[in-house]
C-alpha cells in the first residue's frame, strides 16, 4: 500500500498543477464564452436572443451551411487524393522518394492563407496565369474566388496530413495480407477495396477528423479568397473585431454553436472509429518495388505533378519576394527591396516570433512530458480528465480560443490581454497535443518493468524518472516538439485576435501586409518563414536520424 | 547477507476478486525457492508483493524479523530479474550494472571493481561497454542477472526470466542461474510455469493453483508423492485410473477394474475413515507400468507408439476403454505393433493412490 501511496505524492501534485492550468486557461475561458452567449450585453439578463438572431437570419445560417459544405468537401477530397498518392508511394519505387515525402510535408507546413494569397497571385483576376491564358488564348479562366478557391487551397493544404497518416498505416500492413487476398482470387481494384481499404479505414477516420477540424477552423483562407462566400470563422472574426456594430456576445454565441457542432462530429468519429479499431503490425511490410514501363512513368508523373502543384504557391511567393516592386505592384526586374522593407518596417516581428515560440516550446515540452507521464502511467480520475482537456484544442477553433481568452482576461484580476503571456498561453494550449501525443506514444512502448527495475535497485521516483524514463522518452518528445514548433511559428487564427503591436508575429505580419496589399513585403516575410521551417525540419531530421516526421 | 522470508496469511485482492486467499509460506535463508503453477495462478502477483510493487490486502511478509509490508520497494534490498529483462536501453552494460550501486553511496573505484567482479561471475566481461541492443537474448539475460545481484540483495526475485529465450539457451541459462545463485548464496524466489525448469533449478518448489499452494516440497517429493491429482498431472506426465481399495488384515488391496488387483502396503487412510471399500483415483506415471511376460495383469491393446531413442512411448487402450501412456526402455527387439495385446502391472511402491475427489494422497512416502 505504502508503495502506491508514496507514488501519489509527487505525481498527484504535478497532476493537480497541470489540471489547474487547464482549468484557468481553457475551461474558464470557454465557460466565460458560454456565459456571455446567454447574457444580453446591455441589460445583463439571461436571454436566448443571440441564438435566435443567428438562426433566424439567412445571412448567418448560410455561413454555417457554407462552413459545413467547405469542410465536408475538403475532407472528402483530401482523402480521395491522398490515399492513392500514399498507395503509389508505398508500392512503387519513386526516384527521390524521401525528398518527395519531405516536400509534401513542407507543403502543409505554411499557414493556409499564404497558399490562398499565392493562388490569387497566380489564378486571381489579375493573376499571372489568368492573364497569360487570356492574352494568348483569349479565354477567361474560371473564377478562383469563393467556394472553388477555398476548396483548392485547403485541399492542397490538407492532403499531406492524410497522406502521412495513410503512409504510416500502410507501413503496418503485412505483405502477406495482400498475398493472402491474391491467393483467394482478389486482385487489382477488388483487392484494394476488399482488403486494403478496410485495413486503413481507422487511419482514414483519424486523419479525416484532423482535417475536418482544421478546415472548419481555418479563417485566413476564406478571409482572403472567399469574397462573398462567408464561413463561420470569418463571421465570428468580423463580429468580434469590427469596431462598428460588432458584438462580443453574438460572436460568443456563434462560437458556442461551432464548438458544439465540432464536439458532435468529434464524438461521432470516436464512436465510429472505436467500432472499427484494431491494431496491426507487419512482420514483412509492403515494399516499394521498381515498376517497369507505362505504370512506372504514370506513377512518377502523378507523384511529381502533385508535389509540384502543392509547392507551387510557396515557390511563387519566394519568387515574388525577389521582384522589384513599385508601391504595391510588381514591376520588371529583381531586387532585395522587399527584404529591406521587411526588416526596416517590421523587423521586430521576427524577434517577437522567436521569443514567443521558444518560450512556448519550452513550456510545451515540459508540460507534454509530465502530462504524457501522468496520463499513461498514473491513470486515475484526475489524469483521465486531464487527458480529455488536452484534446480540446482539436475541437475548439483557434480564433474561438483567442476570443475566449481575450474576453476572460481583459479585466482584473487577471488582465493579461495584450501581453506576451496571453500569446504564449494560447500557443501552449493549442500546440501541446502534438508533443503530448508523441510522448505518450513512446511511453506506451516503454515496458513498465524498466521503471520497476530502477526502483527495485533503490532509485527514487524522481531519479527513476529523470535517469531512466525521460532519456528513453526523449526521441518521441522531440518528434512531437518539431511539429509544435512549426505550427507555432505559422499560427494565425489565435494570434490575429490576441496580438498587439508589441507581440506581432511574422505570420500575423504577413497577413496584415497581404491585406494592405504590400505583396512584396508579405512575400519576403513568407520566404523567411519558409526558410525557418525548412531549416528546423532539416535540423530535426539530421539530429534524430529519421527520414520523416510522423504526425 | 541473505534472509529468511516468512509469509503469513497473505491476501491479495484486485477490487472484489481475491487472487490470493490467505497464503502462508516460509522460504529459508539462501534457498532457491520456486513458485510453479499454470498461467494466471498468481505467481507474479505473489512475487510482486514480495518486491513491493503490489499492495497487500492482508497478512504479513517478513524478511527475517522485520515486517516489510510498509517498506518501499527500493528500501527492501531486493534484486529483481524481469521477464522482459527491463534492461535500460540507453545505458551500456556497465551503466546498467552500476545503476543500483550508484544509489548506494559507493566511491567510483568501488563501483567499478564491483561491476568487474560481477561481470566475471556472469561471464560477460568482454561486453562491458556495449549498448544493450547489440547483445543477444542470453547476454541481455546475464546483464539483467548481474544488475540484480551486484547490489548484494537480501533476496533475489526472478519472474519467468527464461521464457524469452530459445529452448537450447533456456537450458544453458538455467544451469548458469543455478550455479551463480549457489555461488552468491542469495535467498532466491523464482517464478516459472515450466515444471522441468523448476525441477532443474530449485531446492524447493511450491506448486500453486488459483492462489493456493497445492504442494510444497523438494523436486523429488513433488514428483514422487504429489499431494493431489492436480500436482500429479501438472508435474511430469501421469495416467489417472479409477479404481477401488479394500482393507486386508495388515495391508490393502488395490483393484484396477475387475481383472487386476495388487496388494499394497504403504497406504495410510485417515483414522476417521472406517469404510471397508473406497473408490480411489490411482496415478500411474508412464514409467511405472510393467509389461508382463506371463499374461497377468491388465489387458491392453497397443494403439500407437513413439520411438524417442532411449525410451519408447506406447499409447494403449485398457479394457475399460481408457487410453493410457506407458514408457519402456527401448530394446533391440521389435517395437510392439498397433493392435497387439499386452498385459500390464504397476510398480506398487511408486504409484500414488488418492481419494475419490483427487484431493488427498493416501500413499505414504516412507517406503520409497
Ligand atoms: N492488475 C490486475 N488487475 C486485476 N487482475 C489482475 C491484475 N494482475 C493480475 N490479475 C489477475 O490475477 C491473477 C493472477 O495473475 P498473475 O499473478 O499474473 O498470474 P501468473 O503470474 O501466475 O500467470 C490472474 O487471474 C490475473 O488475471
Ligand atoms: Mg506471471
Amino acid at each position: 500500500m505504502k508503495g502506491t501511496r508514496k507514488r501519489f505524492d509527487v505525481w498527484t501534485n504535478i497532476s493537480f498543477l497541470i489540471f489547474a492550468f487547464y482549468i484557468l486557461f481553457l475551461a474558464l475561458p470557454l465557460f466565460t464564452m458560454l456565459f456571455k452567449s446567454f447574457y444580453n450585453g446591455t441589460t445583463g439578463d439571461f436571454s436566448l436572443a443571440y441564438f435566435v438572431k443567428f438562426f433566424s437570419k439567412p445571412y448567418y445560417t448560410n455561413a454555417l451551411f457554407n462552413s459545413i459544405k467547405v469542410t465536408v468537401c475538403v475532407t472528402a477530397l483530401a482523402a480521395i487524393i491522398a490515399t492513392p498518392l500514399a498507395y503509389i508511394m508505398a508500392t512503387v519505387k519513386i526516384k527521390g522518394n524521401s525528398t518527395i515525402r519531405i516536400l509534401i510535408l513542407l507543403s502543409s507546413m505554411s499557414a493556409p492563407f499564404i497558399g490562398a494569397y499565392s493562388w490569387i497571385l497566380l489564378l486571381g483576376r489579375s493573376g499571372v496565369i489568368t492573364k497569360f491564358v487570356s492574352n494568348t488564348f483569349g479565354i477567361t479562366m474560371p473564377d478562383i474566388y469563393g467556394f472553388t478557391g477555398i476548396l483548392v487551397v485547403l485541399t492542397l493544404q490538407m492532403v499531406p496530413l492524410i497522406f502521412m497518416y495513410v503512409s504510416g498505416a500502410l507501413k503496418n500492413v503485412d505483405q502477406s495480407l495482400m498475398e493472402a487476398a491474391e491467393s483467394m482470387g482478389y486482385s487489382g481494384f477488388s483487392k484494394m477495396r476488399k482488403v486494403l481499404l478496410p485495413l486503413i479505414t481507422p487511419t482514414l477516420l483519424a486523419g479525416g477528423l484532423l482535417v475536418f477540424m482544421r478546415a472548419l477552423a481555418d479563417f485566413g483562407t476564406p478571409m482572403l479568397i472567399g469574397e462573398g462566400f462567408k464561413t463561420v470563422p470569418v463571421l465570428i472574426f468580423n463580429e468580434f473585431i469590427s469596431e462598428v456594430g460588432g458584438d462580443d456576445g453574438f460572436a460568443a454565441a456563434i462560437s458556442v454553436i461551432v464548438v458544439l457542432f465540432a464536439t458532435a462530429i468529434f464524438l461521432l468519429q470516436k464512436f465510429v472509429a472505436n467500432r472499427k479499431a484494431f491494431t496491426m503490425s507487419a512482420l514483412h511490410p509492403i515494399e516499394a518495388k521498381k515498376k517497369k514501363g507505362i505504370g512506372n512513368i504514370a506513377a512518377h508523373a502523378v507523384i511529381y505533378l502533385y508535389t509540384l502543384i502543392a509547392l507551387l504557391p510557396q515557390l511563387y511567393v519566394i519568387y515574388t519576394s525577389f521582384l522589384k516592386s513599385n508601391g504595391r505592384i510588381f514591376v520588371d526586374g529583381f531586387s532585395l527591396q522587399s527584404y529591406r522593407d521587411a526588416f526596416n518596417n517590421i523587423g521586430g516581428v521576427i524577434t517577437n516570433t522567436f521569443f514567443l515560440a521558444i518560450v512556448s516550446l519550452v513550456v510545451i515540452i515540459l508540460l507534454a512530458i509530465l502530462i504524457a507521464y501522468v496520463t499513461v502511467r498514473r491513470k486515475n480520475a484526475l489524469t483521465n480528465t486531464l487527458d480529455i482537456f488536452t484534446m480540446f484544442p482539436y475541437i475548439v477553433p483557434g480564433s474561438i480560443l483567442g476570443i475566449a481568452l481575450l474576453i476572460t482576461f481583459n479585466n482584473k484580476p487577471l488582465a493579461i490581454s495584450g501581453t506576451a503571456l496571453i500569446m504564449i498561453i494560447s500557443f501552449v494550449i493549442r500546440r501541446l497535443p502534438y508533443t503530448i501525443r508523441s510522448s505518450a506514444a513512446i511511453l506506451h512502448q516503454i515496458n513498465d518493468g524498466i521503471e520497476e527495475a530502477a526502483i527495485s535497485l533503490g532509485a527514487s521516483q524522481m531519479k527513476t524518472f529523470f535517469k531512466i524514463t525521460l532519456p528513453m522518452m526523449l526521441a518521441g518528445v522531440v518528434s512531437g516538439a518539431i511539429l509544435s514548433w512549426i505550427t507555432i511559428i505559422t499560427e494565425l487564427s489565435t494570434s490575429i485576435i490576441l496580438y498587439t503591436g508589441k507581440t506581432k508575429t511574422v505570420t500575423v505580419a504577413i497577413y496584415t501586409e497581404v491585406i494592405r496589399g504590400n505583396y512584396g513585403v508579405a512575400a519576403a516575410l513568407s520566404t523567411i518563414l519558409t526558410v525557418i521551417t525548412v531549416v528546423s525540419l532539416l535540423v530535426f531530421l539530421r539530429l534524430s536520424g529519421q527520414k520523416e516526421v510522423s504526425l | 547477507m541473505s534472509v529468511t522470508i516468512t509469509i503469513k496469511d497473505l491476501v491479495k485482492k484486485y477490487g472484489d476478486t481475491t487472487v490470493i486467499p490467505e497464503l502462508s509460506l516460509e522460504i529459508k535463508k539462501g534457498e532457491f525457492f520456486t513458485l510453479l503453477g499454470p498461467s494466471g495462478c498468481g505467481k507474479t502477483t505473489l512475487l510482486r508483493m514480495i518486491a513491493g510493487f503490489n499492495s497487500i490486502e492482508g497478512g504479513t511478509i517478513n524478511f527475517n524479523e522485520r515486517v516489510i509490508n510498509q517498506v518501499e520497494p527500493g528500501k527492501r534490498n531486493i534484486g529483481m530479474v524481469f521477464q522482459s529483462y527491463a534492461i535500460f536501453p540507453h545505458l551500456t552494460v556497465k551503466g546498467n550494472i552500476a545503476f543500483g550501486l550508484e544509489n548506494r553511496k559507493l566511491s567510483k573505484a568501488e563501483i567499478s571493481s564491483k561491476v568487474d567482479e560481477i561481470l566475471k561471475v556472469v561471464q560477460i566481461e568482454q561486453y562491458k561497454d556495449r549498448m544493450p541492443k547489440n547483445l543477444s537474448g542470453g547476454q541481455q539475460q546475464r546483464v539483467a542477472l548481474a544488475r540484480a545481484i551486484v547490489i548484494r540483495p537480501d533476496v533475489l526475485l526472478m519472474d519467468e526470466p527464461l521464457s524469452n529465450l530459445d529452448a537450447k539457451l533456456r537450458v544453458d541459462m538455467r544451469n548458469a542461474i543455478k550455479d551463480i545463485q549457489r555461488e552468491v548464496g542469495i535467498t532466491t524466489v523464482y517464478v516459472t510455469h515450466d515444471q522441468e525448469e523448476a525441477m532443474a533449478v530449485s531446492d524447493r518448489i511450491a506448486v500453486m493453483k488459483s492462489g493456493i499452494i497445492q504442494h510444497l516440497g523438494t523436486p523429488q517429493e513433488i514428483y514422487q508423492r504429489p499431494a493431489n491429482v492436480f500436482v500429479a498431472t501438472f508435474i511430469g506426465r501421469t495416467n489417472i485410473i479409477e479404481g477401488s481399495l479394500t482393507r486386508q488384515a495388515s495391508s490393502y488391496s488395490l483393484h484396477f477394474g475387475s481383472s487386476y488387483s495388487e496388494e499394497i502396503s504403504n497406504i495410510q487412510l485417515p483414522v476417521s475413515n472406517k469404510q471397508a471399500e473406497l473408490n480411489v483415483k490411482i496415478s500411474v506415471r508412464p514409467e511405472e507400468f510393467i509389461i508382463t511376460e506371463d499374461q497377468t495383469g491388465m489387458k491392453a491393446t497397443i494403439v500407437h507408439s513413439v520411438f524417442l531413442g532411449q525410451n519408447t512411448h506406447y499409447f494403449v487402450d485398457l479394457e475399460s476403454g481408457q487410453r493410457v501412456e506407458i514408457t519402456q526402455e527401448s530394446k533391440t527387439a521389435q517395437i510392439l505393433e498397433p493392435g497387439q495385446i499386452i498385459y500390464l502391472k504397476v510398480k506398487t511402491d511408486k504409484i500414488n493412490v488418492y481419494d475419490a475427489t483427487g484431493e488427498l494422497n493416501y500413499t505414504r512416502g516412507d517406503q520409497l
